[in-house]
């Protein structure tokens, strides 16, 4: 199975490593070369330095033969647009697409996007805990 | 009309002055705090500081009502791209317009069906082409709705349409030719013209016909 992370931050290069451990074909995507140290000095995925806006960049990390993609950047809105053209361009099925703001991660999810929200995560964690403990002094 | 002017940059500022002068109603809507307080100044209550592609600030400027228009004109093109879909999708906005900073990425907005865009470096170019004697096709407009675009092109000695009547010519299926321009004089392209070296001809195609009516008008 291969599996195109782009974005390579904290998030992308730690899902990117999880699932070359599981022996995944993964290939990280960044604008930056210094992400590459991200991925561990035992990284033997693929990493290509660009813009994943860039048809080019999407082609050279193998996107025609992606069975998965993450969009992990830092630009929620730069995340949507490359989450929509994965899909659509190249018909993948499986992308999912990192998206701080809750509203817009709500938006497109009920478009039929896969959006993960950490803010919402960490808003819906927060108040779970907060519950547990006024439970706990009632 | 009203409208959302979203980025108040050079573009996004005039054009929302330009509205405003023609006595529209305009909401401008400008992230950087720098450069709201000086648009403020000028548009005073017609400006909104914020990003546009947060729906709680499209809703302050009004979204909800919705604008007969939105223009997205920010320095960001996958900004203008999602703040055409939220606009479009999100609030039946019935016309959306949208920047393009990066030529490259108008591929993007097309495959995300936001036709009508605007992007300056191409306009310049398709200028800077017409402007230079030795061309082949130059690309006058691109009609993305309707699917089609205008092109110049340039009989010359060579051309293996120089001296045939328009009559003689079979066309590539999805072109017409319009006119031809001689001697700074333009008149309509009809089966009787006759094609001479330095005539200037507008037609109208499908694009991806191109390279079919370049063969046919342009030398080999």
């Amino acid at each position: 199975m291969k599996l195109l992370v782009i974005g390579c931050g904290r998030v992308g290069s730690a899902v990117a490593r999880e699932f070359q451990a599981e022996g995944w074909d993964v290939v990280a995507v960044d604008e930056k070369e210094e992400a590459l140290t991200r991925l561990g000095a035992g990284w033997s995925g693929g990493f290509v330095i660009g813009h994943g806006m860039d048809s080019e960049i999407l082609r050279r990390a193998g996107v025609d033969e992606a069975d998965a993609v993450v969009v992990a950047t830092n630009g929620d809105n730069t995340n949507l647009v490359i989450g929509q053209v994965v899909r659509k361009r190249y018909g993948i099925e499986h992308v999912v697409v990192r998206v701080l703001d809750p509203a817009r991660a709500d938006f497109y999810a009920k478009r039929g996007m896969q959006t993960v929200s950490p803010t919402q995560t960490a808003i819906s964690e927060l108040a779970a805990r907060v519950r547990v403990a006024g439970k706990a002094l009632a | 009309m009203y409208t959302i002017v979203a980025g108040g940059g050079k573009v996004g500022a005039n054009v929302a002055r330009s509205l405003l002068r023609m006595g529209h109603e305009v909401t401008l809507v400008e992230q950087r705090p720098l450069r709201f307080e000086r648009l403020q100044e000028e548009f005073e209550h017609q400006v909104l500081l914020g990003d546009a592609t947060e729906l709680h600030i499209l809703e302050l400027a009004g979204i909800g009502r919705p604008p007969q228009l939105v223009l997205a004109a920010t320095g960001d093109d996958e900004d203008n791209l999602i703040i055409c879909q939220l606009a479009r999708e999100g609030y039946r906005v019935p016309k959306v317009v949208a920047r393009v900073n990066d030529p490259r990425n108008q591929e993007h907005f097309d495959l995300l069906g936001i036709a009508q865009t605007v992007c300056a470096t191409s306009n310049i170019l398709g200028l800077v082409e017409h402007e230079v004697p030795e061309h082949g096709i130059v690309h006058l407009l691109e009609l993305r709705k309707e699917n089609l675009e205008i092109v110049e092109l340039q009989i010359d000695r060579d051309s293996p349409a120089a001296g045939k009547r328009l009559a003689g010519l079979t066309l590539p299926v999805g072109a017409r030719l319009i006119s031809v321009m001689r001697n700074g004089r333009s008149e309509l392209a009809e089966s009787s013209t006759v094609l001479r070296p330095g005539d200037q001809v507008l037609a109208v195609l499908e694009p991806g016909k191109e390279d079919e009516l370049k063969r046919l008008l342009l030398k080999r």
